[in-house]
């Protein structure tokens, strides 16, 4: 299968970079520990570890998006694509080749940051399976948000948008660090119109078992996902035609 | 049967002429060179044979196969190695052609036998299990070309495959062309003159997305009454009326 062929290369390609597992992999964890020992020292009920892991899992994911923007953008430049375009891969074949493998790295960070939770003293229940089944959709966004982005910018320009930028968004406007009520106003109308503080939410209500408050948040991460999913595809597909 | 015929082959940017109705005939097993300056349309033309960029007019035949009627068949015949050095930087060398056999589709046998073919083919061995990203300007260039080479293609196509390389690389790269000569149909862009005239069986040159002359490299030098083919490739650029639009 050609696809598998063209996934297991960008599986490759993302894992064998040493930033990317120091980023994706160490840094929500140095922030789960290092948030945990505030919380014991200082408590703060928004770093419970109930509360704080769903919304660090969430946050983990913005380097997914990073990580797949770099890869494309990287892949254009390099002219990689350009190489591959002349071959039988389809435009399928290429989306589902940069998509796919991503989404196993990002459950892999969800259950590691869960791990460590529970190293941590959150309790173990079925709701951190649940929890990282719903991390699915979530993921599927972030990543989709990578293509789109590195279908449209260059390599540093993604390094900003999606290293910067996007990872700051999250954590601001998904009400990890504070609660958005805190600042209130249009700050916190802003933070409602966009996914990331609903990601948050979904993740914290199905990790507590409050399955009542899941619909309203999946029906926002989901049609984010579709949104951002068709215009990656549809700025993807642009992309390679006009090499 | 002709290894590659443009019919009036035409792209058109917003206005600007990049190829202007090129008709140009390919013979098999031939060694062909575009020369131009930058901007006469060589990467373009390039681009519309391999099926990268869509022609706004005209087509090209590719042993039997149109360029915009039948786009899967001629990417089934043609390789193309890119101007940039194409490969998956944390890919070693052997996963880097490895990875073509699967986009081509190889089984398993097929793949081993071509990955270890193109690894002796361009004495590879050395480097086999070093990431592609970690390797000189010469190797990387050397892997492009095999990496282009691994499905097998009736027509090659080089956009100037020694751009940037020091001299004895780039004296490596021209064994391993001038080794492929005659068994597959290859199509050379490239800025040196001295490249040009060392390899090529033909050449054209192109201005304005037009041709302007083609011939030998003997053929050239006799038309433009020069002793030098690089005073040749001036002669016949400079003498030509200047041209409207271009890329």
């Amino acid at each position: 299968m050609r696809v598998l062929t063209f996934s297991g290369r960008t599986a490759k390609e993302i894992l064998r970079d040493p930033l990317n597992l120091a980023f994706g992999l160490g840094f929500p964890l140095v922030l789960i520990f290092l948030l945990s020992a505030i919380q014991a020292n200082i408590p703060v009920s928004l770093f419970e570890i109930e509360r704080l892991t769903p919304g660090i899992t969430v946050f983990g994911l913005s380097f997914m998006a990073l990580f797949a923007s770099t890869l494309v953008a990287r892949d254009r430049e390099s002219a990689l694509l350009q190489r591959l375009y002349t071959t039988p891969l389809t435009a399928a074949d290429f989306i589902f080749g940069y998509m796919l493998p991503i989404l196993p790295i990002a459950v892999a960070q969800s259950i590691v940051c869960y791990i460590a939770a529970i190293c941590l003293g959150l309790p173990v229940t079925v709701t951190i399976v649940y929890a990282v089944l719903f991390i699915i959709p979530v993921s599927l966004f972030f990543i989709a948000l990578g293509l789109l982005c590195g279908s449209v910018f260059g390599v540093k320009q993604v390094g900003g948008i999606c290293g910067a930028l996007l990872t700051n968004l999250t954590a601001f406007l998904s009400g990890v660090w504070f609660d958005l009520d805190l600042v209130g106003g249009t700050f916190r109308k802003i933070a409602n119109l966009l996914p990331f503080v609903h990601a948050v939410e979904l993740e914290r209500a199905v990790l507590n078992g409050n399955y009542a408050q899941v619909l309203p948040h999946i029906g926002w991460v989901l049609g984010y996902t579709l949104a951002v999913a068709a215009l990656a595809v549809l700025l993807f597909l642009r992309q390679m035609k006009r090499q | 049967m002709e290894a590659i015929q443009t019919q009036r082959l035409t792209k058109k940017y917003k206005g600007l002429t990049a190829v202007d109705s090129l008709d140009l005939v390919v013979h098999e097993g031939e060694l062909f060179s575009l020369l131009g300056i930058n901007g006469a349309g060589k990467t373009t033309t390039i681009k519309m044979l391999s099926c990268l960029t869509r022609p706004t007019g005209g087509d090209a035949i590719l042993l039997g196969s149109s360029i915009v009627r039948t786009t899967a068949e001629v990417k089934n015949m043609i390789g193309v190695s890119p101007q940039e050095t194409a490969v998956a930087p944390n890919l070693t060398v052997k996963e880097n052609l490895e990875l073509m056999c699967g986009v081509h589709g190889f089984p398993r046998e097929k793949r081993n036998r071509k990955v270890e073919e193109l690894t002796k083919q361009f004495e590879l061995a050395q480097i086999s299990g070093k990431k592609a990203g970690k390797l000189s300007g010469g190797w990387q260039r050397r892997l492009s070309i095999a990496m282009a080479l691994i499905s097998e293609p009736k027509i090659l196509f080089l956009d100037e495959p020694t751009l940037g390389l020091d001299v004895l690389a780039r004296s490596d790269l021209w064994d391993n062309i001038l080794s492929l000569k005659g068994r597959i149909t290859m199509i050379l862009t490239t800025h040196y003159m001295e490249e040009a005239e060392a390899l090529s069986d033909r050449i054209g040159i192109m201005k304005g997305g037009k041709l302007l002359a083609l011939g030998t490299a003997e053929e050239l030098k006799n038309k433009a009454g020069t002793d030098k083919f690089e005073d040749a490739f001036i002669a016949i650029v400079k003498g030509e009326r200047p041209l409207n639009g271009g890329n």
